[in-house]
């Protein structure tokens, strides 16, 4: 073996290490796997599974002109399947302008402002619902990748504690239920071990499809806990994708 | 967005509305002696028909998210801990009080929730800051309960 393949092969090996936290690989399990098996069947049929309807949505705003000048997404980006490939198994991914780790929610409302010179969509608007799933539907199958990056260590560490600290009224840290008892009922749910590889996804209990932010606003008001600010919670997110590197993108999924 | 009517499943969920606490008031003092807190916060005996209800209830005691227990009515109970059958031949009164208390002082890893306690609590959301879980008088009723529970 060259060096420079050797180098490579070790670069690659540490890249889908990165992310193995006190579940190791090949223990981990996507909430896909605790569901009923009608649940699994609906997720995986396109023509059953309700995401696909947010998908075909924002197929539609993304070839949509906005704006002042009139810009498509389709218009600078081309076709989505190309161009979109990959990119949610690296979000949230670090904005040089913002100097922080910023969520795929948040990077196409970047563009719509600042290259469509529109209106930023609100939080967990169809349309921010639409273009994310779609966005992220051409990431289906491929294994979370978030690049080992010493820009976003600290946000990284600073999401790993708010995942380990006990908090809230009840005083239960993430890590209690996803790490400790995932896999257990909490009441009538399975507690899955919490690896965000499905967003955004439609869960059967909202009737609707929804981020990642507000499954986590879920586990912080069932604590009895103040909300998250801006940066905490992308760090939170940041660390959960990184914990799930490796695992496979099941976007848009479904979830009890 | 409309969304066919094939998924309508709705599921029981572990997240509930607020369920507001105690008016904001300080807590009755107690006395610790070995694992048990002998006497009871109020005074009074509780009640033991109102304890069963705050021990069944998702909102107030949610002591069935964790645990099972005699309620057929039931449907979903938590295996995250021991069955609640017995607990009253197995713990005397006094014992079973330290545990809603405070069962992180016996178990500091304990996910048990500490139920009447206000202190070192990190984050804890602005309804429910300074307001202990339960209150004295339902601590006292979920004991009395569980006293009931012999087998
Ligand atoms: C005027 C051209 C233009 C338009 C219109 C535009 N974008 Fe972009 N977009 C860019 C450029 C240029 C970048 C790279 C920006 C950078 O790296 O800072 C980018 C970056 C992105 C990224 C991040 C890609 C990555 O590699 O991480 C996403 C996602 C994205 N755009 C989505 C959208 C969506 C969705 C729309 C429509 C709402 C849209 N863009 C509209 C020019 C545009
Ligand atoms: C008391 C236990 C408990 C705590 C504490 C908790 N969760 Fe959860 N979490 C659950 C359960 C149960 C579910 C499954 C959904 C449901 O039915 O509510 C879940 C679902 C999730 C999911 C969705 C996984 C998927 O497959 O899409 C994520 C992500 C998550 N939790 C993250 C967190 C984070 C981050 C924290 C800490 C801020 C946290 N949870 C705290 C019990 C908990
Ligand atoms: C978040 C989970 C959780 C909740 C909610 C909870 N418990 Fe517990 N409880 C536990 C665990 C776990 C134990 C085991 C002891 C330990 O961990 O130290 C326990 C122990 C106990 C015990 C002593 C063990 C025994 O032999 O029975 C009693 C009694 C008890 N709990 C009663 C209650 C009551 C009553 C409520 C509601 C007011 C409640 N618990 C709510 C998790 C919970």
């Amino acid at each position: 073996m060259t060096r420079r393949r050797r180098a490579m092969l070790v670069a690659m090996l540490v890249l889908s290490l990165g992310g193995a936290e006190a579940v190791g690989p090949g223990e981990r399990r996507s909430g896909f796997d605790d569901m009923a098996p009608e649940t699994r069947a609906m997720q995986l049929d396109d023509m059953a599974n309700p995401g696909m309807l947010w998908v075909a949505e924002g197929e539609a705003a993304w070839r949509r002109p906005a704006g002042p000048a009139g810009r498509s997404c389709a218009g600078c980006h081309g076709e989505a399947e190309a161009s979109m490939r990959g990119i949610a198994t690296r979000h949230p991914g670090w904005d040089q302008a913002a100097a922080r780790p910023i969520s795929l929610e948040d990077r196409i409302n970047l563009c719509r402002r600042e290259r469509q010179g529109g209106e930023p969509f609100a939080p967990e608007s169809d349309d921010l619902l639409a273009l994310s799933a779609y966005v992220a539907h051409q990431s289906r199958g491929m294994p979370i990748a978030l690049p080992d990056d010493p820009r976003l260590t600290p946000f990284r560490e600073q999401g790993r504690h708010i995942f380990e600290q006990r908090r809230g009224q009840l005083n239960l840290s993430c890590a209690q239920c996803h790490e400790e008892h995932a896999g257990r009922r909490l009441a009538g749910s399975v507690i899955p071990q919490g690896h965000p590889t499905g967003y955004p996804i439609y869960r059967l209990e909202w009737q609707s499809l929804g981020s990642l932010r507000r499954r986590l606003r879920n586990c912080t008001v069932g604590v009895r806990s103040e909300p998250l600010d801006e940066q905490e919670a992308v760090a939170l997110e940041l660390f959960l994708m990184f914990r799930a590197n490796g695992m496979p993108m099941e976007s848009p999924a479904i979830r009890p | 967005m409309a969304v066919h009517g094939a998924c309508r499943a709705l599921l029981a969920a572990w997240v509930l509305l607020p369920a507001l606490g105690e008016a904001q008031q300080p807590l009755h003092p107690f006395t610790v002696m070995g694992d048990a807190i002998p006497d009871s916060l109020t005074g009074q005996r509780g009640d033991p028909v109102r304890g069963r209800a705050i021990v069944a209830s998702r909102q107030r005691g949610l002591c069935l998210l964790c645990h099972a227990g005699p309620f057929p009515e039931e449907r979903f109970q938590g295996n995250l801990a021991p069955d609640l059958s017995g607990a009253g031949g197995r713990w005397s009164a006094g014992e079973l009080r330290l545990r809603l208390v405070d069962s992180q002082r016996l178990n500091p890893a304990t996910i048990m929730p500490s139920y009447y306690r206000t202190e070192e609590l990190a984050r804890v959301g602005a309804p429910w800051r300074g307001r202990p879980l339960l209150a004295a008088e339902e601590i006292e009723d979920v004991v009395a309960f569980l006293g009931t529970l012999k087998d």
